[in-house]
């Protein structure tokens, strides 16, 4: 007996639900926007210069005492939080994040060595596993170069599947990503996860897997569309969305099976990064399903009814059914 | 298409056979990591010691020794960024250049009358002459001065450019210049981390250039970014200056071309000099550190012939006056000139400690750095840290693995089972490739491995489905696997082309752990294709050939 996560022949009409789909995924898509002009994001230190400080301690973490300590060094914004992590219950870990000190110097020895020994005082137990400082000059420039990179990793693929496909499925296909890369953001200024280097990282991933999936649909389409070419488009869309779903679901659940295991197994220091991911690959995957092929639908096809039998194309078309 | 000639067959196993050998060192880790440092320790001519040689037998010499480089983040080590001063060093070009123009524009004393350099931004020279009316003649001397740009992309330009303004000269690099100073300056700061850097010993450390004027320092081990900034330290930038006089007024007036800078054993008082110095720590040939006579801890220095000659005149002209020895703007001491020190050797003596004499006569042999450098970025993580992070990296990987493992298996029975071997092969394969190239393993680059482990399989859920639709139109086992195999490739290519596009963007215009995580992806890519598209398909085909199968469940 076989586990079966999707029904052998599914016949479910996804278009039937469009405005109940498209309009979710609108408003989503708007509360996002809003989230992140009013809440914003929890910017890191990568984006926004500083320096974090990691402190790891064998009594538990008194995050007074430590601002306590902290104050009189006069360093202007202090945020300290304590890290709880479910499956080390035992961690008395806290993160401290100083705001960038004047000048385009991360942080002068000085001043990294009159905030340990301040934390010292308040608990002699104290350890720094890890300390980190970005310089303001470095900052903005890692900002531009993460939306240089998710820009032009979206300009690339737009290119490659105006290339494989046509242009519409093109556009489609980058309405998906967009849509994906627009709700990870809503959710981070939601949640307000520290937003780094690495969520960058994580955005383009989501990138890659989000078209992984809309690609396979799209496949699908264009095979269809060469075997009946006459059949309306929406219910070769339909028709190929379903035949694919099985892979579809199985793939996000293989993913997320490795995702979860990371994010409960793999330490706090990269719990932000699989979340990303998590959350990335769900969005991912209803957007390849709803979301790619409404807009294709909405900007319609060319399709050559004269010459019965066009595999023109690529050399893929051409194979005996 | 399912039947593999025999070359197909035996390259496939023994791509798969090489990832695997590749990988295996990776599994014991420490003993293969002691072993290459014995290994790379007896062949650089140490003693072998029993203990060493017991280390270099601990991993057969006859398989691959290559083991995944660990990051920073999952090693514990610190990390810089330096950026240098670039312009400090054209400001210094200037004042190099002054004597001879200086000398140049003397000759001509009596068409342009007497000459002052004034003050000007760093990076310029500016000279006055007190006959305005002659100075065109004036600027056509110091072009005369002007030497080719030694670089491939300047040819035929000159390295100063000279323009006048009323009775000054204006004197400054061109932009070839600039261009050309900038590179070296930047090649010789990393010589010189490197060389400071080395004297540390710690393991494989990284510095290399970043951009036009960064250096990236990244060294394992190490305790702290603090310790390594001691360590490469100040820029040790070592002059002579003839002393005008001693103040303890801060605000005292400086007059042009001269410079005040605080003395170093007396707190309060001011040394004022001239700012063009006699020696500078650039014709150093050796410093050692020494004692003086009072038994002081001091270090002592040698000249090179042309800085003892200078300096031998110097202090035969100068006897009875004091100089000023200056070491990163500070004065460490100023003795006064006893007697003509000929054969270009000294003693700096001020107050040191031991350690310190230590310190600086590295650094002073190391050579100065040309410019300052600035810290833009610093990273420190502790190895404790680095440690937990592989733990939980590498639980998290087990249990992944694992659940995908169940459940492919449990989804695709047989064909399921044959996806695991590939899978597992899979894994072995990109630590192979991290290891042949001596990537580097980061935190987020084992996030990668287990989002591969994932993503891997879906290549062959492609197949597989496609198998299934097939087998529903009633072909044989054989043809349904067949037209299986060759209609999801065009989705398979298409598919992870895509998600390669990303890894490739990713790995271009990223840095450090996000480079480490696009590497992983890239090659988690590349491989999960390779072992879908041959290995499965040749497990599956020798399957078939031995079962023959009359029907087959998907």
């Amino acid at each position: 007996m076989r586990l079966k996560l999707v029904p052998e022949n599914t016949n479910i009409n996804f278009f039937g639900i469009t405005y109940i789909t498209v309009g979710l995924s609108a408003l989503a898509m708007v509360a996002s926007v809003v989230l992140f002009l009013t809440m914003g994001l929890n910017y890191g230190i990568d984006f926004k210069g500083g320096t974090t400080i990691r402190t790891d301690s064998e009594v538990t973490v008194d995050v007074g005492a430590y601002r306590d300590a902290l104050t009189p060094l006069n360093l202007g914004d202090i945020s300290i939080t304590e890290v709880t992590d479910p499956t080390r219950p035992d961690l008395n870990v806290a993160q401290i994040r100083i705001q960038a000190q004047d000048g385009a110097q991360a942080i002068t020895n000085e001043t990294i060595q009159a905030v340990k020994a301040a934390l010292t005082e308040a608990d002699s137990t104290i350890t720094f596993p890890s300390v980190e400082s970005v310089g303001p000059k470095v900052s903005g420039e890692l900002v531009w170069t993460a939306v240089e990179a998710v820009v032009l990793a979206v300009l690339a693929v737009l290119f490659y599947i105006w290339l494989r496909f046509e242009w519409q499925f093109s556009v489609g296909a980058v309405l998906a990503l967009i849509h994906d890369v627009t709700l990870t953001i809503g959710v981070f200024s939601l949640l307000q996860i520290k937003f780094d280097l690495a969520i960058i990282a994580a955005l383009l991933t989501i990138v890659g897997y989000s078209l992984n999936d809309t690609v396979v649909v799209f496949d699908r389409v264009r095979e269809n569309l060469r075997k009946f070419k006459t059949t309306p488009l929406q219910e070769v869309l339909n028709l190929s969305i379903n035949e694919t779903l099985s892979r579809t679901v199985m793939t996000s659940v293989t993913t997320l099976i490795a995702l979860i295991s990371l994010f409960v197994l793999g330490g706090d220091v990269i719990r932000g990064f699989v979340f990303a991911m998590i959350w990335g690959v769900l969005v991912g995957t209803y957007s390849s399903v709803f979301v790619a092929s409404s807009v294709l639908l909405r900007l319609g096809v060319t399709r050559d009814k004269s010459k019965p039998d066009n595999t023109s194309g690529n050399q893929f078309a051409n194979i005996d059914a | 298409m399912l039947q593999f000639p025999l070359w197909k067959k035996i390259v496939i196993w023994g791509i798969c056979a090489l990832g695997i050998l590749l990988a295996s060192p990776n599994l014991q880790y420490t003993q293969v990591e002691q072993y290459n440092d014995a290994t790379a320790a007896l062949e650089a001519g140490a003693e072998a010691t029993p203990e060493l040689t017991a280390k270099a037998e601990q991993w057969p010499s006859f398989l691959p020794s290559s083991l995944v480089n660990l990051g920073l983040d999952l090693r514990g080590g610190a990390h810089l960024l330096a950026e240098v001063q670039l312009g400090e060093v054209y400001a210094a070009r200037m004042d190099d250049l002054w004597p001879s123009v200086r000398d140049a524009l003397r000759e001509k004393r009596n068409e342009i009358g007497t000459i002052r350099r004034v003050d000007s931004p760093e990076d310029e020279l500016h000279v006055r002459i007190s006959k305005p009316e002659a100075i065109s003649s004036a600027v056509t001397t110091i072009r005369a001065l002007a030497q080719p740009v030694v670089s491939l992309t300047s040819a035929g330009q000159t390295d100063i450019e000279v323009s006048s303004n009323g009775a000054d000269i204006i004197v400054r690099l061109s932009e070839a210049e600039k261009l050309a100073t900038d590179q070296r300056t930047l090649e010789q700061t990393l010589e010189i981390i490197r060389r400071r850097v080395d004297e540390a010993g710690t393991r494989e450390p990284t510095i290399q250039r970043q951009g036009t004027d960064r250096v990236l320092i990244q060294v394992p081990g190490i305790g702290s970014a603090e310790e390594l900034k001691d360590l490469i330290g100040t820029t040790a930038k070592l002059t002579f200056h003839a002393v005008v006089g001693r103040t303890s007024d801060q605000n005292a007036r400086v007059q042009s071309r001269q410079i005040m800078l605080p003395a170093e054993d007396e707190p309060g008082i001011y040394y004022i000099m001239e700012k063009t110095p006699v020696i500078t720590g650039e014709q150093l040939v050796d410093a050692q550190a020494a004692f003086d006579q009072n038994n002081q801890a001091a270090v002592s220095f040698r000249l090179n012939p042309s800085g003892g000659r200078i300096f031998g005149e110097y202090t035969a002209n100068n006897i009875g006056t004091p100089f000023a020895i200056v070491l990163d703007g500070g004065v460490v001491s100023a003795p006064t000139i006893r007697s003509h020190i000929p054969g270009g050797s000294g003693i700096i003596t001020g107050q040191f400690s031991v350690e310190e004499t230590a310190k600086l006569a590295i650094q002073l042999r190391a050579g100065a750095l040309p410019a300052k450098v600035t810290y833009l970025e610093e990273r420190t993580i502790g190895p404790e840290l680095g440690q937990d992070s592989i733990d939980a990296g590498r639980i998290a990987c087990i249990v992944a693995f694992a659940a995908v493992l169940i459940f492919m298996g449990l989804s695709y029975g047989t064909f399921g089972l044959f996806a695991n071997v590939a899978l597992i092969i899979n894994v072995a394969l990109i630590f192979g490739l991290l290891s042949a190239i001596g990537a580097t393993l980061t935190l987020p680059g084992i996030a990668g491995i287990v989002l591969t482990i994932g993503m891997a399989v879906d290549a062959n859920v492609l197949v597989f489905e496609r198998i299934r639709e097939e087998l529903k139109s009633a072909k044989g086992p054989a043809r349904a696997i067949e037209l299986g195999y060759e209609r999801a490739f065009s989705a398979i290519v298409d598919a992870n082309i895509t998600t390669l596009i990303a890894a490739v963007i990713l790995f271009v215009m990223g840095s450090g752990p996000v480079r480490g995580f696009a590497i992983t992806l890239g090659f988690g890519i590349v491989t999960s294709v390779f072992t879908a598209i041959w290995v499965t398909r040749l497990l599956i085909s020798t399957w078939m050939q031995y079962r023959r199968p009359k029907t087959i469940e998907v």
